[in-house]
């Protein structure tokens, strides 16, 4: 089974640095691209090799390229970002990429900013991966120091420059346009699409946003192909492998790489270990927080992008947060949107005031006072902060898991109004 | 035009435009709130939702934000689809579950966009049931009071004051539901233009402070169209009364002039009106009993004005009606301005430019949709507050279109407008004596001194018109006339700006000479020339002589008695000319709404209404004639319009009865036929007796309470109304109650719209202009084919003398004017008086910021403060410019320093 992602990483050694990157075939693919192809090939590739953007949305990398403006009137400087700010709740794949291969990273920056020709790149880091801002400065440095960025790379005529930005710790900031609002220094709020910011992102310049995933697998595409990039896919539609991971009462929780289209009960039985002893499974969030609950029903169902959706959830990031039979989903909703209603950036009306409600409905029945009028609320909630009626996908994401709930756990929000206490708490 | 469908009836509407707009357009009601018509959309609040459909045939629809959608020929849209409405409702509930719900308290009830959108989406049963969250307010300063609990989170504020205004000390902080629109800490709000918070607001968070004093609601007011008197702008506001009272000045919207906006100055300066420093009782002095009664008073006038010379002292803060009945009084041989002849030169000037015709009058409008912009003397920040701000919007305007050429992006979708936009900015060149807000815009930025900024101007119309003189400058001046001539050269809608404030000849011809260069190149030029005062233009049109030749007058002939109308001639003037007027006049009667160093020389003192109290027109900088109307009829009878005690004076001097009353009108016909260049200005607004369908137009609304009881401490029987002979309004609710003709809007109000919003529907389109409008008249006349004749007449370039300062006026947009530092408010914002000059002057001296200087002025000593400037050319001091308190000076004299103190 090919790990090419993970193959270098080992947890508890320190990553590669640029000689070891190197001795191990890094940037081998970078200087095949500068090279030997066209920015439109290294494009054309990567549409072809079927990569789909890992920060959840799942959109073709090289077809979300391919709406940068190219060609000698195209507008300058174009930019490249790198969206390093993982803050889903329940997820932690990226850090286990920034914080075990940075070069890789970096490699992928830049051949993706070679592909649509970008002339600054930026990491905006989440502010609590201080390790991986340590492990990026330095390998960015020694990228500069070896001609691997800034003017004229390995000769190719084609510079690059790349900042580091942290972040100061706002869960909008993972979505893209607020992510380019916060790095020009606005508020992070987010932007009305179109225009995208494909042709008018950051600056108000063509800009592509890219998850660390998505930008690591380009080095392994340029160097092995379309082919063999969709051959990694484990008889799925989807190409590549992905990182996973549980979270939860699980005996073994973890991130693993594997083929896309592995299935729940694969991950949580084989690599998470199972349940941990006394706990049964009761439900679980398949990619992040802000995924629809899946149920044991759909232990069989492969993590891929379509399979997931057509269980009716979203594969989001892939990594899984498994609930279990001792814990009371209201409660466990209720954390979620605390969350939420504390990330709304506060800009559009139904998100700003309607999470706060929810989460105060949630809390009410938890303490045993909620009514069955709240439940119908919440319903309510869950239809009018669906997508298209907010600003941005925030609410809409931040409902899933509650509309969700409330179809599978519906018996358990009722019996916190009958019994007038969480049925979980007190031996209930 | 594009055709679409809205609940399935066809409507033809703008391309360009979005849904909300196109809906609003064709009367439709759709709620809105971080929509604003100047501000335009960035689909924030989501309570304008619609459905829109993707054909004829689709029957289940998507919502969208109206605001955020274009319009797209055959578009089919419903308002009232079920969904549409009840998600727009639940907008409402999700936006009241922290609103205070404490509208019988909020100075915003009666006039609130938020109730007024509440009722309109029916949301009416609240089902959230937990507390609320609170928020601390801030003190912002004497004009706008700050209640957070109420906010909506609109952000109209900011963007308004940010984007719109250019301030930056209102910010938003925080996120979520704790997001709090306010300044880092309590402070005053800086931008003198924050009083349009209040408006932009849809609720009570922003409300005006000097109304909470004397707090009246809307529909209690009894309100007329006014025209404000603090600068020459002449923008267009609405003041309201109640119990002989002024409570509040609001905007009048007009396309032409200040659009949505006002300035502070504008805004919070009634308070005059109220002061206890007015003229309350006709004054006969030097006799037992002081205090007289109108037939006495006239009695006494009757053998004044027949056994004199009498002469009359005309006032650029007076009406026109008031200056021609002066005039037809004394004769207009004996009619002089009463304003310096310096004054009167520079005037002239601008009077005989405009009246030539070769260069359109720049409207605000004009200046709002100009493509570079010049200013060259003229600090318009401070003396015509929202010609700054139109100026603003023309160079963020043509950033904007610059950055949208091949572009699908809409002009209204303001947020992607502004990220395209960036720093960008349209051409302004800011060539002015010291640092002005505007420079953080502009260009080209020059700080100079007079001859050299019109020097400056004469090389960039010798750049734009080869055939004109060449101008000997620097190598940097050099620099800067060959960018800002290329700027224009590239301009198809240049404006250029001037104006009469630092009392320069030279620059008014620059200007004009700049302005017809650009003839050649641009589609359409406009001048500008800013003047003193609301009335300055209407009496340079009159075209008398300056007040020196009045004091010669007086000195030379015996038996002299001046008429002296509202007019503080001591601001004018030095007061060693002043006294020497007043030392040999016989007599002096003067008439005038406020106590002042003249108003102590009289010998017959006579109250004049102000503008709140009586009817009148002035003629702003472009030559434009408005009207502005009595608000209300003092209880104090002595206070009259001064045309009106003039045509009094007038009948008795002629020996004749006063029988019948007077109206504007007859007196600005009067003045058409003593001065052929006033021809047009009776027709500035509808005669008086204008009806629609047979009915005068009411000054209070249908919902006016209080009629029967108000004086019934007083007696219990109801008043009969009083009659009003002069306009086309009652004092009372009665008459019609549709939509006034435009300048003839006392308040705006449609069914459902209480707000200051429902402008929307006295408009043609959102935005546009009035319906019907008619934006006053324009006295001067373009002439298409008329030649330009350049003066081409070059100044000496300025040379700093070693030991003597050039001496010029610095304008506060507080404290400057007048009347309006009688309110509280704008005289806690004026400044102490100082005197600035260059930084390269202070090292030298080894000044500081602060230290004490006693200058000589005319063998005067002042000992002032000093402000360092890095910006103020060198040899050049300002001081401030008719700050209460400070006498008059001679600008453009040599000043000298006597002693520091450091």
């Amino acid at each position: 089974m090919e790990r090419p992602l993970t193959q270098y990483i080992h947890p508890g050694c320190p990553p590669f640095d640029l000689r070891e990157y190197e001795m191990t075939g890094g940037y081998s693919a970078l200087r095949k691209a500068l090279g030997s192809m066209s920015p439109e090939e290294v494009q054309r590739l990567v549409q072809e090799s079927g990569l789909k953007g890992r920060g959840g949305a799942g959109f073709n990398t090289g077809m979300k390229w391919s709406f940068v403006p190219m060609g000698e009137n195209a507008p300058h400087p174009k930019y490249l970002v790198a969206n390093a700010d993982e803050m889903e709740p329940g997820t932690f794949k990226d850090r286990l990429l920034l914080e075990g291969n940075p070069h890789q990273l970096i490699e992928g920056m830049i051949l993706a900013a070679y592909a649509i020709q970008a002339d600054i790149s930026y990491i905006f880091l989440r502010w609590a991966y201080k390790k991986a801002a340590q492990l990026l400065r330095k390998s960015i440095h020694e990228a500069y120091a070896a001609g691997l960025l800034g003017k004229n790379i390995l000769g190719s005529g084609f510079s690059l420059e790349m900042h580091l930005h942290t972040g100061v710790g706002r869960y909008m900031c993972g979505e893209e346009t607020a992510l380019l609002n916060a790095l020009e220094g606005k508020r992070a709020t987010p932007r009305a699409k179109p225009p995208f910011p494909q042709i008018s992102g950051l600056y108000g310049k063509p800009t592509i946003v890219n998850n660390v995933e998505t930008l690591c697998n380009l080095p392994h595409i340029v160097n092995n192909g379309a082919a063999w990039f969709k051959s990694l896919g484990n008889g799925s539609a989807d190409s590549g492998t992905k990182l996973y991971g549980v979270s939860g009462k699980v005996n073994n929780p973890g991130c693993w790489e594997l083929p896309m289209g592995v299935t729940v009960r694969e991950l949580i039985e084989e690599h998470a270990g199972g349940m941990k002893n006394g706990y049964q499974l009761k439900g679980f969030l398949p990619g992040g927080a802000s995924t629809d609950f899946m149920t044991i029903e759909h232990l069989d169902v492969k993590m891929d992008f379509a399979s997931v959706a057509a269980a009716g959830s979203r594969l989001g990031t892939g990594t899984m947060v498994v609930m279990d039979d001792a814990t009371c989903p209201v409660g466990f909703v209720h954390n979620l949107q605390h969350f939420f209603a504390q990330e709304s950036c506060g800009w559009c009306t139904p998100c700003r005031e309607g999470l706060p409600w929810v989460e105060k409905m949630l809390l009410s029945l938890e303490h045993g006072t909620g009514t069955m009028e709240d439940v119908e609320l919440l319903q309510m909630h869950t239809q009018w902060l669906g997508p298209g009626n907010t600003f941005c996908a925030l609410a809409p994401g931040a409902m899933e898991p509650l509309q969700s709930a409330l179809k599978y756990f519906k018996e358990d929000f009722e019996r916190h109004v009958t019994m007038h206490r969480c049925p979980y708490h007190n031996g209930g | 035009m594009s055709t679409i469908f809205i609940d399935n009836k066809q409507y033809e509407v703008k391309a360009g435009k979005n849904l909300l707009e196109a809906c609003l357009g064709v009367g439709i009601d759709l709620p809105y709130f971080c929509w604003h018509p100047a501000l335009g959309s960035v689909g924030a609040c989501r309570q304008c939702a619609v459905k829109v459909f993707r054909d004829e045939n689709d029957t289940q629809g998507r919502l969208v934000m109206s605001c955020m959608e274009g319009i797209r020929d055959g578009l089919h849209l419903s308002v009232n689809d079920k969904t549409a409405k009840a998600f727009r409702s639940q907008v409402i509930e999700w936006l009241m579950t922290n609103h205070p719900h404490d509208c019988p308290v909020c100075d915003e009830g009666g006039s609130c966009h938020l109730q007024d959108m509440t009722v309109m989406t029916g949301h009416d049963y609240r089902r959230y049931h937990f507390k609320k969250r609170t928020y601390t307010n801030q003190y912002l300063g004497p004009f706008i009071h700050h209640e957070m609990n109420r906010c909506i989170q609109c952000y109209r504020c900011v963007r308004y004051y940010h984007e719109y205004a250019g301030g930056k000390d209102l910010n938003v902080f925080a996120a979520h539901n704790h997001v709090y629109f306010g300044r880092e800490r309590d402070g005053v709000l800086e931008s003198p233009f924050s009083g349009n918070l209040v408006e932009v607001c849809p609720t009570g968070v922003f409300t005006d402070k000097t109304l909470r004093e004397h707090y009246t609601r809307k529909w209690d007011l009894t309100t007329a169209p006014s025209v404000c008197h603090h600068c020459a702008v002449g923008c267009n506001t609405i003041a309201g009364e109640r119990y002989g009272q002024l409570r509040c000045i609001t905007n009048r919207y007009n396309s032409q002039v200040n659009g949505y906006f006002l300035c502070d100055r504008g805004r919070f300066g009634y308070e005059f009106v109220n002061s206890e420093n007015r003229i309350t009782q006709p004054i006969i002095r030097n006799q037992a009993v002081e205090a007289v009664d109108e037939t006495s008073l006239l009695e006494h006038l009757r053998t004044l004005l027949t056994n004199h010379t009498v002469i009359g002292i005309g006032s650029p803060r007076a009406s026109m009606e008031s200056n021609i009945a002066l005039m037809q009084l004394v004769g207009r041989e004996n009619f002089y301005q009463g304003i310096s002849d310096n004054e009167v030169f520079v005037e002239r000037r601008i009077e005989e430019v405009m009246q030539s015709g070769v260069i359109k009058a720049a409207s605000l409008q004009d200046i709002q949709h100009s493509d570079a912009i010049v200013i060259l003397g003229e600090d318009i920040w401070n003396t015509a507050p929202v010609m700054a701000l139109a100026v603003r919007q023309g160079v963020m305007k043509t950033a904007a279109q610059h950055a949208l050429e091949n572009r699908a992006i809409a002009e209204w979708h303001d947020a992607a407008v502004k990220e395209i936009v960036q720093q960008e900015k349209g051409f302004l060149a800011n060539c002015t004596i010291g640092a002005s807000p505007l420079d953080e815009i502009s260009s080209s930025i020059i700080h100079k001194a007079p001859e050299d900024l019109a020097r400056l101007g004469f090389a960039i119309a010798q750049r734009l018109n080869t055939v004109l003189p060449a101008v000997q400058l620097n190598d940097e001046m050099s620099t800067q006339a060959a960018i800002i001539a290329a700027a224009l050269q590239k301009a198809k809608r240049p404006v250029i700006i001037s104006g009469a404030g630092l009392y320069n000849e030279a620059l008014i011809r620059a200007a004009f000479d700049i302005a017809a260069a650009c003839k050649a190149t641009a589609t359409e030029v406009h001048l500008a020339y800013v003047m003193p005062e609301c009335n300055s233009m209407g009496l340079a049109m009159m075209q008398a002589s300056g007040f020196e030749n009045a004091v010669l007058r007086a000195s030379r002939a015996k038996n002299v008695a001046a008429i002296v109308l509202e007019n503080d001639l001591y601001r004018n003037m030095p007061a060693q000319i002043t006294d020497v007027f007043f030392n040999n006049c016989q007599h002096c009667i003067v008439l005038d709404s406020l106590n002042n160093a003249t108003t102590q020389h009289a010998d017959v003192l006579i109250p004049a209404a102000s503008f709140a109290e009586g009817d009148g027109t002035l003629v702003n900088y472009e030559g434009r004639a408005q009207r502005f109307y009595q608000v209300f009829v003092p209880a104090n009878k002595n206070m009259q319009e001064s045309w009106k005690w003039l045509m009094k004076m007038r009948l008795i001097q002629s020996g004749a009865a006063i029988d019948k009353p007077c109206h504007p009108e007859e007196v600005l016909m009067m003045g058409e036929q003593l001065l052929p260049q006033l021809k047009g200005i009776s027709t500035a607004a509808p005669r008086r007796d204008f009806r629609v369908n047979g009915q005068a137009l009411p000054r209070e609304p249908h919902r006016y309470s209080g009629r029967t009881a108000m004086l019934a401490n007083l007696a219990v029987s109801e008043p009969k109304p009083k009659q009003d002979g002069d306009s086309p309004f009652t004092f009372t609710m009665e008459g019609y109650s549709g939509m006034p003709p435009s300048p003839l809007i006392p308040f705006f109000w449609s069914p459902g719209w209480n707000s200051i919003q429902a402008v929307n529907k006295y408009q043609e389109e959102p935005g546009g202009s009035l319906k019907n409008e008619h934006a006053g008249k324009l006295l001067f006349e373009y002439k298409r084919d008329a030649t330009p004749v350049y003066f081409k007449d070059i100044p000496e370039a300025f040379v700093v003398r070693t030991d003597k300062w050039l001496l010029l006026p610095q304008y506060e947009i507080f404290g400057s004017e007048e009347l309006s530092v009688y309110s509280k408010g704008i005289s806690e914002r004026s400044p102490a008086a100082y005197i600035a000059m260059s930084a390269l002057d202070a090292d030298q001296m080894s000044l500081v910021n602060g230290s004490l200087i006693t200058v000589k002025i005319f063998e005067q000593l002042y000992e002032l403060p000093v402000r360092i400037h890095a910006n103020i050319p060198k040899g050049v001091v300002l001081m401030p410019s008719g700050l209460p308190g400070v006498p008059a000076m001679a600008w453009n004299s040599w000043v000298q320093i006597i002693s520091i103190k450091l």
